[in-house]
């Protein structure tokens, strides 16, 4: 495997959402417009990329019988700034996010990466590792947004295309989420068995 | 002539056909739909006949081009799919949402899952229910009967939700009925708000009357659904009666009726074995009821229906048949 | 690759308060440099919805602060809002408990007759698409606009219980807390009047 692949791998071949099914609970939880999707996402890239890079560089300094909490750790403390960063910067952003973000500790793709890549590889693959993810991961996430956002309310990216009135709300509440995804998985996988 | 489709076993026999059930069904809602025209007036006759059309459409476009298969829509299933649907809907409602209501029920509820006979969910609920988180002004907005008076429709609440409400602000159960104009009369000949179907208890009891003498359904899970009701309405109604509506109230509003009869008899979406039967019609029974008293909806028949729905597998397997 | 750590006790020991210790200090140091950022947010995010319900002001309404208590135990922020010495409205931050799906807060101002200039919904759990309305449902222009009208010590009343409020299409309750929440801000605003 080259960097570039890589890289590319996490946006069709192992997508965390649609092909891994990977990181559930923010897919269905913060999707309820595309802005959120899209931030979510971000934010669960840039955590990938540094917490990726940082376990390559001391994963042989990390004995093996502790290496799970020693990554948590590493993992917990990029979240918490993410966390703070958004908190000062973009409040709005952050507000609707909500729980999630300091969730992303645990949102098993971040931890699956460390484990089954960065701690096996060196520091550009893995970043690189983690870029691919994390943006197959945005791209997953912000498509479910644009989709439950068009139907739901009538927008996109907070642009009016149609009468909010006339939205089905079914798609910005839990059970949209599920259904939405459902069916874009059943598209996606379509895809893969035709090529 | 090769119109025979060949599948494998087990093979069904006798005159006992798909078609002959389906359309057993169709007659036996007759009664209601002639009920709801009187009622509602033209709105019964242009909602029903938009969503059976619609699900008619549906079925035959997702199976001859998405599934490529040989489309079977004169099986009757899909026409019942749209006329409960429609029996579940307010005569208001603006035909568009009827449609949409139609490709949710034929293409989620029951195309996504192979098509008739795999799927989990009873197709018209699932309909409903999403259009009832979707639109939920259109969907509560009930028209009082008037028939086919050219008045412009007014809107009043449904028994239930003027109950919910009465017991939010601290109203008695009583004073909410009278002001309503709800009398026990009322209630049984259907003159009331609601969806265009489920308001006539009397025309849905000779469907039921009806659909036991063809020996389409057996009585297991509507008596089940009754009893339950009636005893747990019952205990909950002695204990406070100006907090908590008595059984026949419960028995008489909302989808009780359609519900029981029509939506959680369907043979696709309910167990197999009577004992299962009893079991399921009593969650239903349960269920309902807490929703209607406890939760944050006046009316729970369609969801009690679709949870017990996903517990049908279960109930299949614990009540299998023993082997020989 | 290199050769991994041993896992012996004093290893794990060593390594594990080292990642810890390197991880907190980031921490720290973050903390240090965002809190007095997210400190300035939280003001001008509550200053933002007291600008929202009153007419313009010059003066700092969070330093002009005072609580009232109801008579049913809660408790009530005052933000009052002057130009120039005079005072021109008053934003409550007031509450129901008689919401569809529990409390709503809201923050409604008004002026200094006591007539409503704005309201801002700030937090609620109603039903999308019914009692969610009401941010937009009561505003200016719209169709249960109560901006300009007087609760005074009575308070308002939607139309179905005789009062001269729309309520929202097919969300009663969350129409008649709603009110509730703003009655509540209009009688504490009567009552203790400076």
């Amino acid at each position: 495997m080259n960097n570039w692949q890589n890289f590319t791998k996490g946006f069709f071949k192992e997508n965390p959402t649609f092909v891994l099914l990977l990181g559930m609970c923010p897919t269905l939880g913060v999707t309820t417009s595309a802005i959120n999707g899209l931030g979510m996402g971000l934010a669960t890239a840039f955590v990938l990329v540094l917490s990726n890079l940082a376990i390559s560089l001391v994963a042989n300094l990390i004995p093996d019988k502790i290496r799970i909490p020693g990554f948590i750790v590493i993992i917990a403390a990029f979240v918490t700034v993410v966390d703070m960063c958004m908190a000062a910067y973009l409040p709005s952003l952050h507000e609707s996010l909500g729980l999630f973000i300091p969730l992303i500790v645990v949102n098993c793709i971040v931890l699956g990466r460390a484990e089954s890549f960065a701690s096996k590889n060196k520091a550009i693959p893995s970043m690189l590792d983690g870029a691919g993810i994390g943006l197959g991961f945005t791209m997953a996430l912000t498509l479910l947004g644009c989709i439950r956002e068009i139907l739901g309310s009538g927008k996109i990216f907070n642009m009016t295309l149609y009468n909010e009135n006339y939205g089905m709300l079914v798609f910005v509440l839990a059970p949209g989420a599920f259904i939405a995804l459902g069916y874009l998985i059943a598209f996606i996988n379509r895809i893969r068995k035709t090529n | 002539m090769s119109n025979f489709t060949i599948s494998p076993s087990p093979h069904i026999h006798g005159g006992d056909s798909i078609e002959k059930n389906m359309y057993g069904v169709l007659i036996a809602l007759i009664p209601t739909f002639i009920f709801s025209i009187v009622f509602f007036g033209l709105g019964a006759i242009l909602v029903t006949l938009t969503s059976v059309v619609a699900c008619l459409v549906f079925e035959y476009v997702i199976q001859k081009y998405l599934m490529k298969q040989r489309p079977t829509i004169w099986d009757g299933s899909a026409i019942i799919t749209g006329v409960l649907l429609a029996f579940n809907l307010p005569s208001s409602l603006p035909l568009w949402i009827v449609v949409i209501g139609a490709l949710v029920a034929i293409g989620i509820g029951k195309m996504s899952f192979g098509g008739l006979g795999n799927n989990i969910f009873n197709p018209a609920l699932v309909g409903r229910v999403f259009l009832l988180i979707s639109f939920p002004v259109q969907m509560t907005s009930w028209p009082v009967p008037n028939g086919f008076a050219t008045t412009d429709a007014v809107t009043g609440a449904t028994p239930l939700a003027l109950v919910k409400e009465a017991v939010k602000s601290g109203q008695t159960i009583s004073d909410a009925l009278a002001s309503g104009g709800f009398t026990t009369g009322n209630l049984i000949i259907g003159n009331i708000g609601g969806s265009l179907g489920e308001v006539a208890a009397l025309g849905l009891l000779l469907g039921f009357a009806y659909m036991l003498i063809r020996k389409i359904i057996s009585w297991h899970i509507p008596i089940a659904i009754f009893a339950t009701v009636i005893v747990f309405s019952g205990i909950l109604n002695l204990a406070n009666p100006e907090h908590f509506a008595g059984p026949i109230f419960h028995l008489f509003t909302g989808g009780m009726m359609l519900g029981a009869i029509f939506m959680a008899t369907d043979y696709v979406t309910s167990p197999m074995t009577h004992k299962g039967m009893l079991i399921y019609g009593v969650g239903i029974g349960l269920l309902t009821v807490i929703i209607r008293v406890f939760g944050a909806y006046p009316e729970g028949m369609s969801f009690a229906i679709l949870i017990m729905n996903g517990f049908t597998p279960l109930i299949n397997r614990y009540c299998k048949p023993v082997r020989f | 690759m290199g050769k991994k750590l041993e896992s012996s006790f004093k290893n794990m020991v060593l390594v594990l308060f080292l990642v810890t210790l390197v991880s907190s200090a980031a921490v720290g140091v973050v903390n240090t440099l965002t809190s007095g950022l997210i400190e300035k947010v939280k003001i001008e995010k509550q200053v933002q919805a007291i600008r929202a319900v009153v007419p313009e002001f010059d003066n700092d309404p969070m330093a002009d602060t005072r609580t009232v208590e109801t008579p049913d135990g809660g408790t009530l922020q005052f933000y009052e809002a002057k130009k120039g010495g005079n005072l021109v409205g008053t934003a409550i931050k007031t509450y129901t408990n008689n919401g569809f799906g529990g409390k709503i807060w809201l923050m409604v101002g008004f002026n200094p007759d006591g007539t409503i200039y704005n309201y801002s919904v700030l937090e609620h759990k109603e039903t999308p698409g019914l009692g969610s309305k009401m941010d937009t449902w009561f505003v200016k222009g719209a169709k249960g606009d109560i901006t300009g009208k007087n609760p005074g010590t009575t308070g308002l009343q939607v139309s179905k219980d005789g009062g001269n409020v729309d309520a929202i299409t097919a969300a009663t309750i969350s129409s008649r807390a709603f009110l509730d929440a703003v009655n509540r801000a209009a009688k504490a605003l009567a009552e203790n009047a400076q």
